[in-house]
């Protein structure tokens, strides 16, 4: 029982990383309808970041998220503008897909050639330390972690909410036409949500890079957990993204405590069926037109 | 490019079978032209990606659904064979793996209907999730399932007993006749009805639903299919390598490599993913062996893949090919000529 509720404790921290990313990934589906196979890779690419502003300049991955978030803000801007916008073709979808998916190698690419391929970590002075709460050992990372991606979940919830921007974006996803017609100048919402996504991913990115050691080939294993979670709390759905994040890091990390970490992994796999199997739509996606 | 009188064109034209004659001839003839291992090696490479990409082309180009996952079945099929023939297996007869061969390709396409079934219940969004999801899974799979794949440390498979001067020629060969299955079945996807089901999904899939396409039962046996014949271009690939690692028969690269000779070439067109393999595959084994280090392939497939997709997102074979048309018609001073073409057709047609 012990190490059940161990696991659970360490499942949520975790899981609230998992949440960050998830959501700047299905905000990205519910502006533009494109699935970002590159998610995982800037997500890789901003630990990384962070782990050469660490050794080099000595700048803890935590504070660092307020270097990486704007930079990577706008090279999703500018990739967006590059890549993604002149498909205005009917067969769009599929072709950024395929975009992203190519994105994806190329930032792999590039980083196995500059940081090779071994295995790294971030080691910061409190990486060991762990606290005591009622019997129960949470680590200081972990904890530190689920506080600032807390924090920055929050963040984003107030720009989608409160400001201009954020209630263009809204609209967009609810009615792109509907949007375009009072005014939402679309383009520049989709360059926009589209760089707001890679950057929860650069800020989550510094978040894991503290969490897990990692290398440039990491982003195959982190793009498929990430798209359990959007497609189990409904493509297009923040809230339900975060949920289905929080969801996934608790049964993955009971099933590693319980049964084995090697298979673990396979969780989320087993996840993403049963949700396709029993609710293709997810927990709170939309039935869209097309999908069954 | 002539369209016969009555609308729709006949099974075989006589210049679609002189064509394929010269090239059956050609890629008989041509490596025997220059009898290097090294030629014969890239020959090999060159056509076993050619049926990959031809075989990806029938689900990511006809039908319209992007599989990422095909190098999870190349990798399941490399395995199988590494499984079947183990190194301690002493083969009496080198072509008995080839015979096996469709076996392989069947056990994929069986696993393959599952899941396709449940990945294609939703559109292509989902699809590509699943079939990513996939290859993780398998490489997963691939290094924790120790004692059917050796883990890390790979799996040796029983060595081809052939004369070392014509080594690859049998791998060669049956590279090409898995390419001409793959391009036969293509061949024949655009002339019969099966072709417009896929191109209708594509286009919209629930219209087509709407009239009467059995939309679910073309896309999954496409998809079957498709990985069937990857399954066996990894089988090939194992029995010729003789040793195989987990992180090489389940590399992302070999998707990316195949969608984008397919993309190159002309999606949705027989002869555009062998054109696009003959120019890519070249290129690459030239690429490692004046630079070598597979990191590099992944920058150079993955610029070429995105200039592809801003400069000619249609692909070589029908940009020029509608070119060509368009002139033609133009000279003839008909223009009437170019809604009636059929667009699945594409490359092929003539």
């Amino acid at each position: 029982m012990h190490t059940l509720i161990q696991g659970v404790i360490l499942g949520v921290l975790t899981g609230g990383v998992y949440a960050l990313m998830a959501s700047g990934q299905t905000l990205i589906f519910g502006v533009m309808k494109v699935v970002n196979l590159a998610q995982g890779a800037f997500v890789i690419a901003s630990a990384y970041l962070a782990f050469t502003l660490f050794t080099q300049f000595g700048i803890d991955p935590l504070v660092a998220v307020l270097i990486t978030t704007p930079l990577m803000f706008g090279i999703g801007v500018v990739g967006h503008w590059l890549f993604l916008r002149p498909l205005r073709r009917e067969d769009a979808t599929e072709l950024s897909i395929l975009i992203t998916f190519a994105l994806a190698l190329l930032v792999e690419g590039i980083l196995s050639i500059t940081y090779h391929t071994t295995y790294r970590s971030i080691n910061t002075s409190y990486a060991n330390k762990a606290f005591d709460i009622g019997g129960f050992s949470v680590s200081a990372v972990r904890l530190y972690g689920f506080i600032v991606s807390c924090a920055l979940l929050v963040l984003l919830y107030v720009i989608l909410q409160k400001t201009r921007f954020g209630r263009a974006i809204r609209a967009t996803v609810q009615n792109p036409q509907s949007a375009t017609l009072l005014g939402v100048d679309s383009n520049r919402v989709k360059a926009y949500g589209f760089g707001l996504g890679i950057a929860t991913a650069a800020a989550s990115g510094s978040i894991y890079g503290l969490l897990f050691p990692f290398n440039s080939g990491s982003h195959y294993d982190l793009i498929s957990r990430l798209l359990s979670v959007v497609v189990l709390g409904g493509l297009g759905s923040i809230g339900g993204a975060v949920l289905a994040g929080v969801i996934i890091g608790v049964v993955s990390s009971v099933a590693a405590v319980t049964w084995s970490p090697t298979w673990s992994e396979m969780t989320f796999f087993v996840v993403l069926l049963l949700v396709l199997l029993i609710r293709p739509q997810g927990m709170f996606g939309r039935v869209e037109r097309g999908a069954l | 490019m002539k369209l016969s009188k009555e609308g729709a064109s006949p099974f075989f034209t006589r210049i679609g079978l002189a064509r394929g004659g010269v090239f059956i001839v050609a890629l008989i003839v041509m490596p025997q032209l220059f009898p290097q291992h090294w030629i014969w090696n890239m020959m090999f490479f060159t056509v076993l990606y050619a049926a990959m990409s031809v075989s990806w082309n029938l689900i990511g180009g006809f039908a319209g659904y992007p599989s990422l996952g095909h190098a999870a079945f190349f990798g399941i099929g490399a395995y199988a064979m590494a499984a079947i023939f183990k190194s301690t297996h002493l083969l009496t007869n080198g072509w008995q793996p080839f015979f096996i061969m469709p076996l392989i390709g069947l056990g994929c396409a069986i696993l393959a209907l599952p899941i396709g079934l449940i990945a294609m219940r939703t559109r292509a969004d989902v699809f590509a999730i699943v079939t990513i999801t996939l290859l993780f899974v398998a490489q997963t799979l691939g290094y924790n399932l120790k004692s059917l794949t050796g883990g890390a440390q790979g799996a040796g498979l029983s060595r081809a007993p052939f004369r070392l001067d014509i080594f690859e020629q049998p791998f060669y060969f049956a590279a090409v006749s898995l390419l001409l299955l793959a391009m036969g079945i293509a061949y024949f996807i655009t002339r019969t009805k099966l072709g417009m089901a896929l191109t209708s999904i594509r286009a919209d899939e629930d219209k087509a639903r709407g009239v009467g396409v059995r939309t679910t039962a073309v896309k999954v046996m496409a998809f079957a299919v498709s990985v069937g014949i990857t399954g066996m271009a990894g089988g090939i690939w194992a029995y010729y390598l003789g040793f195989i690692y987990p992180q090489f028969a389940f590399d992302p690269l070999i998707t990316i490599a195949i969608v984008l000779m397919t993309f190159l070439g002309g999606r949705a067109t027989v002869w555009g993913p062998v054109l696009g393999a003959a120019i890519l595959m070249p290129a690459q084994q030239l690429l490692a062996y004046y630079v070598g280090g597979s990191q590099i392939y992944l920058i150079a497939y993955a610029s070429i893949f995105l200039l592809i997709m801003l400069l000619l997102p249609r692909g070589i074979l029908p940009t020029v090919l509608s070119k060509r048309r368009l002139a033609s018609l133009a000279k003839q001073g008909n223009m009437s000529g170019i809604s009636s073409t059929p667009a699945i057709t594409g490359g092929s047609n003539s």
